[in-house]
This record gives structure tokens, C-alpha cells and sequence, in this order.
């Protein structure tokens, strides 16, 4: 758990980054910080692993104050991945993962299986890249290297400054599905920076909205496309916040207990198969955790106002388009 | 310090002699210099547009970098004999290494799709030459001609030894004789010379677009 | 008269005769680079290191050793003379100097040439500064200073002749003895073994510094010279 107890930080230039700040990351969630440019996010996150120190206020990890830790050793308990990734070129990918194990004193029988294991997780196999230098790997490849690299020593706490800023939109969004699963399997608790709201709502468990210098909502994804505060967070959301609310919303929530009809026309065995959609081609059945936008667009190609919803072989409900306008509009069905 | 007090007291009231080795020492560098230029610059773009005169140009330049300064004059001796003129082939031979490394560096280093184009627009080879690499090259073959200026400046002080004019009589004269006045007296002109050409050319050279930065041929003399 | 065989075989008959003097010169030219190299490229690669800290620091310390190239040697020896003596101690000073441009700027911009996110990464890792400088920087800034000590030792074998004068002995001896009694063949002979002696260096230090260049993963042009050495490595 990290919490930002009114903090301000100031350069010695005079430019005020933070003001008042104040919030609580919980454990083994993800947090992101998303704002314009200049906003202070990324000052914000280098005060969790102490490369900046607040000017007033404090910061809390596990309710220490981070002063009373040593900088070294709190910065070998915390990954650190940014836009630029910082591979050390002179070095193999093996080796750069190896980096805190080795400052860490580990021995090398662990470090190697640690570097296979986490290469592995980052679909990256062991016997083709751990020797390659970062060079000769594309850029993809060497951000999955760089998230290796911070997770190497299992740190409690993932600081992500843009990770993902610099890859073309394909490779950005595959590497985001990805280390949404990786995030799954991990508790540990990540801190994400970007300045992109889609990035935010699509990677964060809870959102920090900054406007110059200061948080001007924080909260889930739901609660800030439900009730935007301000004016600022509206137009920083954008007009399609209709749409984005709907990735963000899952079928599970906006679906209707299965109706007779569904049960008697088709059958359980019918409503599990795949549907055939007007272009021919075969979708598989609606589930409770799709996205409402991937409902929407099936709805859309379907000749039905009302699809199924399928979990494990069950009809668990059904799904129209009046279900996803009404969620849309705040009320749950 | 006292020595370097009493040599420039000797500065001072010998100023007349100092004069007239200055004279000297100037007189070398300039006819050199522009002898060096005379030759360099023609032979450069000869090389530029010949691949084989190329090699031989660079690999001459690079040999002779290695080929110390003292040597070189030494060289001249057996070929002409003791004097002004055996200074100048010595100095002549040592100043045009630079600056035909630059040219030939700064023309081939103008950007091939410039040249593209402007052979697309159909410019003929001279026209290319004289009105795109050449003016684009002109920073870095004028770095060479600053290497190659204080170089001589330096080298000059060396001519004394196959009996030429110039500062170095005063220092070698000096250093024979155990006088430190007349040494120090002897140096600090030359050591201001190089220093000042150094910095003026440095500041014409950014002027013309260039760094202004030593360059990787700077060799002391 | 320099091209005719005749005097081609009078050069050889000349080294040959008198290869105990030209072994002894060349070992005493060496000996005197060696110990200014030994002395110079500590302190040239310390203050490279430190105007790492301060850039207005470093442009005045790359002029100033830039600046202090241009002062001719020969009157650096005179300068020096009065406070060392004459003799080694003189030039060898005045070598150290001399050595100090390229070894300070090449390891000031090899220092630097260091990927500034790779630097915050290793800091953000729990680095210490020290460790940063020895795992990260040195191994990339390596290859870049080997390069500026190539350069200084060129320059060094060349302004060493010039030592002799004031009795620094080495090769200059020859060059000088050559030019009192105009003896062509021991000018020749002596310029050609400070044009080898310089080529070699030239050589083996660009074939070290590409070693460090492979050591750090980068791409070099290998010539045949590397792959060879490469297997003997490997």
C-alpha cells in the first residue's frame, strides 16, 4: 500500500510539479496516473521509489514513511519501467534481468532460473533471446526485456512511467493485453503513467486524474465515466465517453435473467453453439465478462434483439440493446 | 616564476631581436601555408573525382601523420640543404596532410541525395562540385586549414635545426646557451601565435557553420 | 638520388649495422612514452570523469587542454626546462600534457555517450553511483577512451623525437645526429621506424578497442586480424 499524504513537490528552479496531493494506492492493484503533459504524473510516481523527494507532505509505503527507508534498498524492492526502457546495451538480456538479482546477492543458479522463467512469461524463449544484446531486438521486444528486468527480484511495488508510449498502437495494445494477464498472476501493487485516458481505462483498477500539478478525481474507471467532476475530467475523457463506458462495463452487469423465450426457441444446446452472424462467419457465444461495447457490436451484426450469455456451457442471461442503453444512462437493470 | 618574470623582462628589452625572429617565424607560416594551399585544395578535388588517386592521396595522409615533425624536416635536408627554402618544403609537406584529409572528408561526407537531386536537375559534375559540395564542405576544410595553420606554427619553431629562420633560433639558441630569459622570451610569442590563430580561425570556422572544436587531427608540433 | 637502388641497399646495410643503437634508441622512445602514457591517462581519465558533474567545468577544461595543445613543444620545453631541468623529466611533463586532450574529452563524451534512460533505469534499480559508473558507464565509455590514448600515443612518439634535444635521448637522438652530419641513410632509417613504431600502435590499440566494442555486444567491422582472434578468444 503506498499513500501520498498531502504532498507538494517543488524544483529548486521553482516550478511547483505537485500540489497537495493526496491519495492511497492499495495493495496489489493498479493504480494510474493519467493527465496532460507537464500535469506532475511523472514526478509523482518518482517520489515511490525516492528518485525525487517531496518538498512537504510525506509519503507512506505499508504506513512507513519512505524517508526512514534506505533509497537503495527500497529501489531494489521496486520495479521501475519507463518509455525509454534504459536497457543497458552492453549487456546481454540475460544479463540486464540479472541486474538486482546480482546487486542483490543472489546466486547464480537462482538468477538463471529466474531469467528463464521470467522470459518465458514474457513470451520471449529463453534459448533465443537470453544471449541477444538489446539492440537487435525490436521495440516490443525490448520493452517485454524491460518489464523482465523490473520484475526480476519480485518487487512489492511496479512503478510504470509510459511503458508502452513508444510502440506503434498493434504492438502497444497487444503488450497491454498481455501484461494484463501477466498483472493477473502477480499481487503486486503497480503505479501506471500515461497520458492517454484509454490507456488508463483499460490498465487501471483505479484512476488519478491530474490537471496541472494537482489530482482532480480519483477513483475506478466506472465511477469517473459515470460522474465526471469537473469540466476538465469531461473534456479529458472526451465526447465518446458513451462508448467508453462501454469497454469498460461488463455484460455481466448490464444482462437480464434468461427469458422463456431464449430457453424454449433455442435450447440451452442451441444457445451455446456458435452463432451465425449475417456475414457468415462464426462468433463464439457472448460471456458474462466480455466487454458491453463487443455485446453492442454483435448486437448490431445479429438479426436477434437479444443475444444469450454463456458461462461454461449455461445460458446465465440475455442481452439487448435496450440492456446496454439503460446501464449506459447510470441505471442498472 | 622568477624565470618566467626575467624572460619577459628579456621580452621587453630585447624586443627588437624578438621582433625580428617573429618576422621570421611569420614568414614561414605564411609562405608555406599558402604553398600548401595552392597544392592541397586542387590535389583533393583530383582525388575526390578519382578513386585511385583517392587511395593514394589517403593512405599518403595517413602514413604521414605518423611521421613526426621533426622528421620531416630532417628529410628536407638531404634534399636541399640547410636554409629558408628546406624550412619551407619541410613545413609545406607537413601542412598539406590536414587539409587534404578534410577536403576529401568534408566533399564525400555532403549528403548523397543532395548531389542526387542536383545531378537530377541536371547540373554537370563540376556544377555539382562547385555550387553544392564544395560550399557544403567548406566548415570542414576549413577545420583543416586551421589544424594545418597552428601545426605549422609549431613546426616552424623546428626549422632553426635545418638552419631556418624563425622563434625556434631564440629557444634552441637559449636552451645550447642554459639562458632560460631568452628561451621563455623565445616561447611565449610562438605559444600566444598558435594559441591566437587557434581561437580566431576557431571563431571563423563557426561562422562558416563548423564546430569550432579541435579537431582529431590536432597534433602538437 | 633518394630512389636509386643503390641507395635502398646503403639504408639496409645502414640499419643493419648499426641495430644495437636503433634497438636501444627505440627502447629508450618507448620507455619515455610509456612512463608519460602511465602517468597521463589516470589523470586525463579522472578529470574526464569529474567535469562529468558540471558542463561548465567541462568546457573549460576540454579548452584549456585544448589550448595547451597548440603551444609548440619546443617551447613547452623551454618553459618547462627552468622548473624540471633538462633531460627526461622535462619532456616527459610535457607529454603528459600534451596526452591530456584526447584522453579527457574522449572520456568525458564516452562517459556521456551513455543512454540517459539507461542511467535513470540503473539509479531507479538501487545502483549506487559507483556501481552505475562500473557496471554501466565504464564498459561503454572503455572502448571510446582506448581511442583517444591511440590518438595520444601517435601524437606522443612524434613530439618525443623533439625531447632528445634536451636530452631526453630516444629516437630524436638519431634524427638529430642525421641532420648534424647529414647523413641521409640515418634520417631515412629513423623515420621509418617512428612511422612503423606509430603504425603498430595505431594498430594494436584500434584492435583492443574493437575487442571492447565486441565485449559490449556492438557491431564491428571485424577484419581478419579479429576473427582470428576471436577463435583463440572463444
Amino acid at each position: 500500500m503506498i499513500t501520498f499524504e498531502h504532498v507538494t513537490k517543488q524544483y529548486a528552479d521553482g516550478t511547483v510539479a505537485i500540489e497537495d496531493v493526496s491519495f492511497t494506492v492499495e495493495e496489489g492493484t493498479t493504480t494510474v496516473l493519467v493527465g496532460p503533459s507537464g500535469c506532475g504524473k511523472t514526478t509523482t510516481m518518482k517520489l515511490v521509489n525516492r528518485l525525487e523527494d517531496p518538498t512537504e507532505g510525506t509519503v507512506y509505503r505499508d504506513g512507513t514513511p519512505l524517508s526512514e527507508f534506505d533509497r537503495i534498498d527500497l529501489r531494489r524492492n521496486t520495479g521501475y519501467v519507463i518509455q525509454e526502457i534504459g536497457l543497458f546495451d552492453h549487456m546481454t538480456v540475460g544479463e540486464n534481468i540479472a541486474t538486482v538479482p546480482r546487486l542483490n546477492g543472489w546466486d547464480e543458479d537462482e538468477i538463471d532460473a529466474r531469467i528463464d522463467e521470467l522470459l518465458e512469461l514474457m513470451d520471449l524463449p529463453p534459448e533465443s533471446y537470453r544471449e541477444q544484446h538489446p539492440p537487435e531486438l525490436s521495440g516490443g521486444q525490448r520493452q517485454r526485456v524491460g518489464v523482465a528486468r523490473a520484475l526480476a527480484s519480485d518487487p512489492d511495488v511496479l512503478l510504470m512511467d509510459e511503458p508502452f508510449g513508444a510502440l506503434d498502437p498493434i504492438t502497444r495494445e497487444s503488450l497491454q493485453d498481455e501484461f494484463l494477464k501477466i498483472q493477473a498472476e502477480l499481487d503486486t501493487t503497480i503505479l501506471f503513467v500515461t497520458h492517454s485516458i484509454d490507456e488508463a481505462l483499460k490498465m487501471g483498477d483505479r484512476i488519478a486524474i491530474f490537471d496541472v500539478g494537482e489530482v482532480v478525481q480519483y477513483d475506478t474507471p466506472q465511477a469517473i465515466l459515470d460522474e465526471p467532476k469537473n469540466e476538465f475530467v469531461e473534456d479529458f475523457i472526451g465526447s465518446d465517453r458513451p462508448l467508453k463506458k462501454l469497454k469498460v462495463t461488463q455484460v455481466e452487469d448490464v444482462m437480464s435473467p434468461p427469458t422463456e423465450e431464449v430457453a424454449t426457441a433455442g435450447g440451452v444446446a442451441d444457445a451455446t453453439a456458435p452463432v451465425q452472424s449475417d456475414g457468415g462467419s462464426t462468433v463464439s457465444p457472448l460471456e458474462p465478462t466480455d466487454t458491453a461495447l463487443s455485446a453492442l457490436s454483435r448486437l448490431v451484426a445479429s438479426e436477434d434483439g437479444r443475444l444469450p450469455v454463456v458461462e461454461d456451457g449455461d445460458v446465465v442471461g440475455t442481452v439487448s440493446d435496450e440492456d446496454i442503453r439503460r446501464s449506459n444512462a447510470g441505471d442498472k437493470p | 616564476m622568477s624565470d618566467f618574470v626575467e624572460g619577459l623582462i628579456y621580452l621587453v628589452e630585447n624586443s627588437d631581436e624578438v621582433l625580428y625572429h617573429f618576422r621570421g617565424h611569420l614568414e614561414l607560416v605564411v609562405v608555406a601555408e599558402l604553398a600548401a594551399l595552392a597544392f592541397a585544395i586542387p590535389a583533393s578535388i583530383l582525388a575526390v573525382r578519382h578513386d585511385r588517386i583517392k587511395k593514394v592521396v589517403l593512405g599518403l595522409g595517413n602514413v604521414g601523420q605518423t611521421i613526426p615533425t621533426l622528421a620531416i624536416l630532417a628529410l628536407a635536408l638531404p634534399l636541399l640543404g640547410l636554409g629558408f627554402w628546406p624550412s619551407i618544403l619541410g613545413l609545406w609537406a607537413y601542412a598539406i596532410l590536414p587539409i587534404i584529409v578534410n577536403t576529401v572528408k568534408g566533399i564525400e561526407n555532403v549528403d548523397e541525395e543532395m548531389v542526387e537531386a542536383a545531378r537530377g536537375m541536371g547540373m554537370t559534375d563540376w556544377e555539382i562540385l562547385r555550387s553544392i559540395q564544395l560550399p557544403l564542405a567548406l566548415p570542414v576544410i576549413f577545420a583543416g586549414v586551421r589544424t594545418s595553420i597552428v601545426l605549422v606554427i609549431g613546426t616552424a619553431y623546428l626549422a632553426m635545426f635545418i638552419g631556418g629562420p624563425g622563434l625556434g633560433v631564440m629557444v634552441v639558441g637559449g636552451i645550447q646557451a642554459y639562458d632560460w630569459a631568452q628561451v621563455i622570451a623565445g616561447a611565449i610569442p610562438g605559444a600566444l601565435l598558435a594559441i591566437g590563430a587557434d581561437l580566431s580561425l576557431s571563431r571563423i570556422e563557426r561562422y562558416l557553420g563548423g564546430d569550432g572544436g579541435i579537431d582529431d587531427t590536432t597534433v602538437a608540433a | 638520388m633518394l630512389s636509386s637502388v643503390h641507395n635502398w641497399l646503403a639504408y639496409v646495410d645502414f640499419a643493419v649495422e648499426h641495430s644495437d643503437r636503433l634497438l636501444v634508441a627505440t627502447l629508450e622512445h618507448i620507455e619515455i612514452i610509456a612512463f608519460a602514457i602511465a602517468i597521463a591517462v589516470p589523470i586525463g581519465v579522472g578529470l574526464g570523469f569529474l567535469i562529468t558533474f558540471d558542463d561548465r567545468l567541462a568546457t573549460a577544461v576540454i579548452w584549456l587542454a585544448g589550448v595547451m595543445m597548440t603551444v609548440p613543444s619546443i617551447a613547452l620545453f623551454g618553459l618547462l626546462i627552468p622548473y624540471f631541468g633538462i633531460g627526461a623529466p622535462s619532456v616527459i611533463v610535457a607529454l603528459v600534457l600534451y596526452t591530456q586532450l584526447p584522453v579527457i574529452r574522449n572520456t568525458y563524451v564516452g562517459l556521456n555517450d551513455v543512454d540517459p534512460a539507461a542511467l535513470e533505469a540503473g539509479e531507479a534499480m538501487g545502483m549506487t553511483r559507483l556501481q552505475l559508473l562500473r557496471r554501466v558507464q565504464l564498459p561503454i565509455a572503455l572502448p571510446v577512451i582506448m581511442a583517444g590514448v591511440r590518438n595520444a600515443v601517435v601524437i606522443l612518439i612524434g613530439i618525443a623525437t623533439i625531447g632528445a634535444f634536451i636530452g631526453a635521448g630516444g629516437l630524436g637522438d638519431l634524427l638529430f645526429d642525421g641532420i648534424s652530419y647529414v647523413r641521409t641513410e640515418m634520417i631515412v632509417v629513423t623515420t621509418v621506424i617512428l612511422s612503423l613504431l606509430a603504425l603498430a600502435v595505431d594498430y594494436a590499440f584500434s584492435i583492443s578497442e574493437q575487442l571492447f566494442r565486441l565485449n559490449n555486444g556492438e557491431q564491428v567491422e571485424s577484419s581478419a586480424t579479429m576473427r582470428l582472434l576471436q577463435r583463440v578468444i572463444s
